[in-house]
């Protein structure tokens, strides 16, 4: 795939955090294109979520500067982080759904509390969220009663019916079997196309990511250690990528070395 | 030992600066809050059906106690007849806004802060900042509101069923006339009494439920605990505290209207 003709939408600079004198982000740098889906990879512990959190500023960066749409966002300028959450959607790695809500009223509540909107067009939007991820039969069942990937749908909903322009997500896939994980990234990608918002995504399932992502990055030790397409990261010889992108090859590697070198002893 | 000192008092010092900041907060969202009347309608709803059982049991055994005891101190001095006053001014000066708080804080207070811990603990309350609404408009103001309704409302029954028990523990049981019980009900219990009554209850309902709201709504600032044990230890945190500020609270009031 050819690089990103689309403006930046996200524009991160220099970005540091550390946590009791430990830095986990050790200035990042990243320019997200305008209706991609992007994916920063990384290891577990790379500080993706943080990075995440720093950009939606439930965290507060140390150094650095966000820019959406060519307005910085200041952690202390609160219009303009004001205006970029009403532009924003963030899912969280445990959906953070309102359990005392039903699926409609989860769905409703952006709705309800940051726009004019009249109780029927809310409830028209809200069950239109649902219905478009196939969960329009659910709607008066609680998170609780629903299974892990109807929750993860039913978050998705939430995020997108404000209709937002770039949508971060957390480790979309945690904890889902490799059949969700297919569909979870399938479901952002035909999302994504229909409602022609910026996906930034923070994943460490890489095949998944490659197949559903217009641009990859790699995060590692607090830093981008690689930036470019899916084909540029199957293709990249960099050691970090080639250790990440491999992993599964390595580990049957490392398995058949130890088959060999402690063969089963022969049983009757 | 001086450094401790000094440390604890900064930390004293920020701790009441920052809850101060986070009623008045919580009050400024009043506008801003959209649904608001609904909210605190079903906030209303939750804090009295919630309580109502303990306010009435509590509520009729402190006015049986009190005429039981009152009647035999009062005996002593052959001034049986002052019972009903006796009951009355203790009940609508002291006993009911205290006793009723105290009710209200373990019911509604510690569900509140453990609601609002658990909101905390699984994102909820982040989530709700990144959709732009506002947080404390939505999940505290409404039950502030609704405990400067609530409170004065439970301190009122706790009265009439304090009284109503003084008078059965009196009349009934002891002897005492019910006529001259509740004639001296009539007479010693005066405006003024009544406002100190309703002030007290306002002013620790919203002690109580504003220090319930920011223990729950802080429960992950405590390093200690994380987790469940976060959710419990903030609860805790909620009802010793909000119970002590009431019981500070009641002196401080008491000494500007005696």
């Amino acid at each position: 795939m050819q690089s990103s003709p689309h403006p930046v939408a996200l524009h991160v600079e220099d970005l540091h955090k550390s946590f009791h004198g430990k830095s986990v982000l050790r200035g990042v740098n990243l320019q997200v294109p305008r209706g991609s889906v992007f994916t920063v990879l990384g290891p577990s512990g790379a500080g993706k979520s943080v990075f995440l959190k720093c950009l939606a500023n439930i965290m507060k960066a140390d150094a650095g500067r966000v820019s959406f749409e060519g307005r910085e966002l200041s952690p202390y300028d609160s219009v303009a982080q004001e205006g970029f959450r009403r532009r924003c959607s963030f899912l969280f790695q445990s959906n953070a759904l309102f359990d005392s809500l039903t699926a409609l009223e989860n769905v409703a509540l952006p709705l309800e509390q940051t726009t004019d909107l009249g109780k029927a067009e809310i409830r028209n939007r809200s069950r239109a969220a649902l219905s478009q991820l196939e969960m329009e039969d659910f709607t008066g069942h609680y998170p609780a009663e629903l299974s892990g990937g109807m929750q993860k749908r039913l978050a998705l909903a939430r995020a997108i019916v404000t209709r937002p322009e770039l949508v971060l997500f957390d480790e979309p896939t945690a904890g889902l079997d490799p059949l969700r994980r297919n569909a979870v990234f399938a479901m952002i990608a035909k999302y994504q196309r229909q409602f022609h918002f910026t996906a930034l995504i923070v994943t460490h399932d890489v095949p998944e990511a490659l197949a559903a992502s217009d641009r990859v990055a790699l995060l590692n030790d607090g830093r981008i250690g690689f930036e470019g397409t899916p084909s540029e990261f199957s293709a990249s010889s960099d050691p970090v990528v080639c250790l990440f992108r491999d992993s599964a090859q390595a580990l049957s590697d490392s398995l058949a070395e130890i088959r060999r070198s402690n063969p089963m002893p022969h049983t009757l | 030992m001086l450094t401790w000192l000094g440390r604890q008092t900064l930390c004293a010092v920020t701790e009441i600066g920052d809850f101060s900041l986070f009623t008045a907060k919580s009050f400024c969202c009043v506008a801003k809050t959209k649904g608001l009347a609904k909210r605190v309608a079903r906030a209303v709803h939750e804090q009295g059906t919630i309580c109502l059982p303990v306010i009435l049991i509590v509520g009729v055994f402190t006015g049986l106690v009190l005429g039981l005891q009152g009647y035999h101190v009062l005996s002593r001095f052959g001034s049986q007849g002052l019972l009903g006053t006796l009951v009355s001014l203790s009940l609508v000066r002291e006993m009911a806004p205290v006793l009723a708080a105290l009710m209200l804080i373990g019911q509604a207070g510690s569900a509140f802060a453990a609601e609002l811990g658990i909101q905390r603990n699984t994102e909820q309350i982040v989530a709700l900042e990144t959709m732009g609404v506002n947080s404390l408009g939505y999940l505290v103001t409404p039950r502030l509101l609704a405990a400067l309704v609530v409170f004065p409302i439970q301190t009122a029954l706790f009265v009439i069923l304090g009284i109503c028990g003084g008078g059965l523990s009196g009349s009934l049981l002891l002897g005492v006339d019910s006529g001259v019980y509740w004639s001296a009900v009539h007479r010693a219990v005066e405006v003024g009494d009544l406002s100190e009554c309703f002030i007290k209850s306002a002013i620790f309902g919203l002690l109580a439920m504003s220090t319930c709201a920011y223990q729950g709504f802080h429960a992950d600032r405590n390093s200690s605990a994380i987790g469940a044990r976060a959710v419990s230890a903030c609860t805790t945190r909620a009802v010793v505290l909000s119970s002590i500020l009431v019981l500070v609270a009641d002196y401080v009031i008491s000494s500007f209207f005696v």
